[in-house]
């Protein structure tokens, strides 16, 4: 088991709590929040040690055009990248709803 | 290209199986009523897991709602099988005890409550070993005071099923649903391969599996109360039918003249097989 954390910057401020997912296999839970400070921050606890370069690609690429001030724990248990991606956006979608 | 009329049934249904534990709680009770106590924000996680190096689930598991069915104050207990194979540990085990507790703490004071266990367990959850264990029998001592008051509803739907302490919680519950695809057991078939050998029961022969421990043979065999299939308007349907039918009459578990001439009428050394069994354990001699 693995813990990461990571820091993004944000323009938008964030309305409400957000929970999707779960800690099955192959699959990982998200929970989304408003952020403290005017910056986006993601704790990752990750069941899979060694991947926080992918990690790190992977939330790149999220927030390229997720620029939300919140507070996101992803609680993962081994979900590939492209389940990572499927859930944060589906975590943002239902921000927007 | 027409779609014949079974299959398109068949498309148009919902499948319950496939939902999470919250979805189905949220679809069992009364649209627009679902209201989760102890949910992911609280952040009960189980405070044994990490120290194994497992990762937590924020709900720890189960899904705990108030809401209404048909009206009628309800709460819904769901467990995740995805989670840890919808074990049951300290935390998660606690806020199923302590729904059922409330639930009982309602009635008493002439408000009652209709408590819904969606399970799908393997049953204790072995990083948590007494811990689990003791919330499993305050589960079951919560299920029998509260069934005086008003019935308690359990769904078994698969894929896991229901084994281990939870599925004694099955048992004692006012009115059981089950569908073809659950499985209802003290040990599940991994377990009894392992411990009586393959002999005893192979536990990749699925066939087989079903034919024991499967929905329609507890059904046949009168340990289930209703048989439905995997369809969330049904399932629901069947839980909102199930407290209109269940109240009065003696909980099954209460039967023991019933279940001991059961067994009474095998002979150990010469077991019946899954047909000759729904004959011998007809479901009209216990229901």
């Amino acid at each position: 088991m693995e813990r990461l954390s990571f820091t993004y910057p944000a323009r938008q401020a964030v309305a409400r709590r957000v929970h999707v997912g779960v800690v099955g296999s192959g699959d990982l839970e998200v929970l989304l929040e408003p952020s403290s400070d005017a910056q986006a921050h993601v704790a990752v606890t990750t069941s899979v040690d060694g991947f926080a370069t992918v990690w790190q690609h992977v939330l790149d690429r999220f927030f390229a055009r997720f620029d939300a001030a919140a507070a996101i724990e992803i609680n993962d248990f081994g979900a590939t990248p492209g389940m990572v991606l499927l859930r944060l956006e589906q975590a943002a979608e239902a921000l927007r709803a | 290209m027409s779609v014949p009329p079974g299959d398109a049934r068949f498309l148009a249904r919902e499948s319950y199986i496939e939902l999470t534990a919250r979805e189905r709680a949220v679809r069992v009770l009364d649209p627009g009523t679902f209201r989760e106590l102890a949910g992911p924000f609280d952040r009960l996680t189980s405070p044994w897991l990490p120290l194994q190096d497992i990762v937590t689930q924020a709900d720890d598991g189960v899904v705990i709602a108030r809401g209404t069915l048909e009206g009628h104050a309800a709460v819904v207990a769901s467990i995740e099988g995805a989670y840890q194979g919808g074990s049951i540990g300290e935390v998660s085990g606690a806020k199923l005890a302590g729904a059922l507790e409330l639930a009982l703490r309602d009635a008493g004071r002439g408000r009652p409550v209709r408590p819904v266990l969606l399970l799908e367990t393997g049953g204790v959850r072995l990083q948590e070993a007494n811990l689990g264990l003791a919330a499993i029998a305050e589960v079951h001592a919560a299920i029998v005071a509260l069934r005086r008051h008003v019935p308690v509803v359990a769904v078994v739907a698969g894929v896991i099923g229901c084994f281990g302490g939870m599925s004694l919680a099955a048992a004692l519950a006012s009115h059981l649903i089950v569908t073809r695809q659950a499985r209802l057991g003290m040990n599940g078939p991994e377990v009894i391969e392992q411990e009586g050998g393959l002999a005893e029961l192979d536990a990749l022969d699925r066939a087989r599996i079903w034919s024991l421990m499967g929905g329609e043979q507890r059904y046949a065999t009168g340990f289930a109360d209703a048989l439905v299939e995997d369809d969330t308007a049904a399932i629901a349907a069947a839980v909102r039918g199930a407290f209109a039918h269940a109240a009065g009459g003696t909980p099954r578990s209460e039967r023991v003249a019933a279940l001991s001439a059961r067994l009474a009428a095998i002979d150990a050394a010469h077991p019946p097989e899954p047909a000759a069994l729904r004959t011998l354990w007809a479901r009209e001699g216990l229901t």
